[in-house]
């Protein structure tokens, strides 16, 4: 496929000497949403951690056709892989005002900056009456939306996004998925969402792979997915 | 009255010395968790080099903006050749090393310039004013004066840079700050680098007093480590108060406790440190790590 954003080949990481991943294929293509699903331990946060460069991986990782291994995770970042960890993906210390500063460290350009911050304060009006407070003083959905934000003060190429609904009510989650949809859809955003809840996920990403032992065990459209009965029975408790 | 304040304005003076070298040390402990207590023999290198540079005849105080420069820049090959290869290992790891470098750069004062004491010139002027009985000397002042404009310029650059910002997210996530961008280990060495050239300014304030010998810092830094304990390790703010209240209580104990005197006084900063960290082990401006789900 010439149009994707992402192209894994043969992706494989682990820890020490613990393989995680033995040799993993996908793409992300321009403009969608594609879900990495898995249970506990499959390899799906360390997928993530390859492809930003936190841990070391082999294999090949193409960001618009070009070759980005050897990159550290700076430079993956500055080059538009936005990894949103999991967990407190926010810097906790820091006030909402730095989080998105920092977010906005690649970009030298100060309008470019005070552009964006004022996009996401208008998308957040609780972000901007927050400014001052420090991150960690927010709660986890909001922090989840800080961390996204501060994701994408650069204008990345693609969010990478770690179990973002982890610890959250699923009212939240549903505004949260909301956000994810409305952003791929208004800019465009190609998105790698991580997620153990297949429900919500398969209801915004268009395409889906299933991660099994480092393993890609299934893949297919959202559809396909959510109707095949593996699937229901394993991860939709149908 | 009058000797009672006479002594808080020595002890702030001494204490402003002890607060800027603990002040480098809660830089290089925020930035890399390492008690770097060899940061004080650096700081007498530093201080030999403009020594030296003095003797050759370049100008005193441009011989100290030299100094302060290659300070920072020995401080930053310190954290690329020697913490750097072993960043993430253990604590004993790390004290082992800081143990090295304790004996280390000691040992190449002593065997470049030798033990004999030099003298070191006065970074200000002799004059002394009298002000209602207090003796408010220009060293004094100065040395005040200098503590003042360092922690305004590193407040503002951690606060108002880019740079400054991109330090502190370095130094607090290690882990994350690369997900923005930032190259990590190289604001982790700005941060070493930083924190030589406040060790040596510390070091040049006090060289006039003590004498430059390579074993000159050594009592200096127990009080900076108590410093930096009673403030906060995490806390710049809290060092420098911490410097502030060692070099007071230090003057005050000294003189109105008879039995301590000269002679004892050098167990205050032990008593402080000993104190604060049964009542408050992290210190008066230090956190605690509070984590919210």
């Amino acid at each position: 496929m010439t149009d994707a954003v992402l192209q894994v080949r043969g992706l494989r990481a682990g820890y020490g000497s613990i393989r995680v991943l033995h040799g993993i294929d996908f793409d992300v293509e321009d403009g969608a949403i594609i879900a990495l699903l898995g249970a506990n331990g499959a390899g799906k946060t360390t997928t993530l951690r390859a492809l930003s460069g936190m841990i070391p991986a082999r294999g090949v990782v193409k960001l618009d056709g070009k070759d980005i291994g050897s990159a550290s995770a700076a430079e993956r970042a500055s080059r538009g892989i936005a990894h949103v960890p999991q967990g407190r993906g926010t810097f906790m210390d820091f006030s909402v005002e730095e989080n998105l500063a920092l977010g906005a460290y690649t970009v030298r350009d100060k309008a470019a900056i005070r552009t964006a911050l004022d996009y996401w304060y208008g998308v957040f009006p609780w972000l901007a009456a927050r400014r001052n407070q420090p991150a960690g003083s927010l709660s986890g959905g909001e922090q989840q939306m800080l961390a996204i934000a501060r994701a994408l003060m650069t204008q990345p190429r693609i969010l990478m996004c770690d179990e973002p609904s982890l610890g959250l009510s699923p009212t939240i989650t549903q505004d949260l998925f909301a956000l994810l949809a409305r952003l791929n859809k208004e800019r465009g955003m190609a998105i790698l969402l991580v997620e153990q809840n297949a429900r919500f996920t398969l209801s915004i990403a268009h395409r889906a792979y299933v991660l099994e032992s480092g393993e890609i065990e299934l893949q297919g459209s959202a559809a396909e997915l959510h109707d095949n009965p593996l699937i229901q029975r394993a991860y939709l408790g149908i | 009255m009058q000797l009672f304040v006479q002594q808080i304005v020595e002890g702030l003076a001494s204490g402003a010395i002890y607060a800027s070298l603990a002040l480098a040390l809660v830089l290089i402990y925020r930035a890399t968790r390492i008690v770097n207590f060899a940061q004080g023999e650096m700081a007498t290198l530093s201080v030999y080099f403009a020594w030296q540079l003095n003797q050759w005849g370049v100008p005193f105080a441009l011989s100290l903006i030299i100094v302060a420069a290659i300070s920072f820049v020995m401080g930053a090959l310190v954290f690329r050749l020697m913490i750097r290869p072993v960043l993430g290992a253990s604590d004993h790891t790390m004290v082992v090393i800081c143990i090295g470098f304790f004996i280390g750069f000691e040992a190449i004062a002593l065997w470049f310039w030798g033990a004999d004491p030099r003298a070191f010139p006065r970074l200000f002027p002799d004059a002394v004013w009298t002000i209602g009985g207090v003796r408010l000397s220009a060293n004094n002042l100065g040395i005040l004066a200098t503590l003042c404009v360092l922690t305004a310029g590193l407040s503002a650059l951690f606060r108002f840079t880019r740079i400054g910002l991109a330090m502190r997210a370095s130094a607090a996530e290690r882990e994350k700050s690369p997900l923005v961008g930032i190259p990590v280990e190289t604001m982790l060495m700005l941060g070493w680098g930083l924190a030589a050239t406040v060790g040596f300014v510390a070091a040049a304030l006090i060289a006039p007093a003590l004498f430059l010998s390579p074993p000159m810092m050594v009592s200096v830094v127990i009080y900076a480590l108590a410093a930096a304990t009673l403030g906060g390790w995490d806390s710049p703010t809290g060092s420098i108060v911490g410097g502030l209240v060692v070099g007071v209580a230090e003057s005050l104990c000294a003189t109105f406790v008879g039995f301590i005197g000269t002679d004892l006084k050098v167990g205050v900063p032990f008593a402080l440190m000993a104190v604060i960290l049964l009542l408050r082990p992290q210190g008066l401006f230090g956190t605690t790590a509070v984590i919210r789900v």
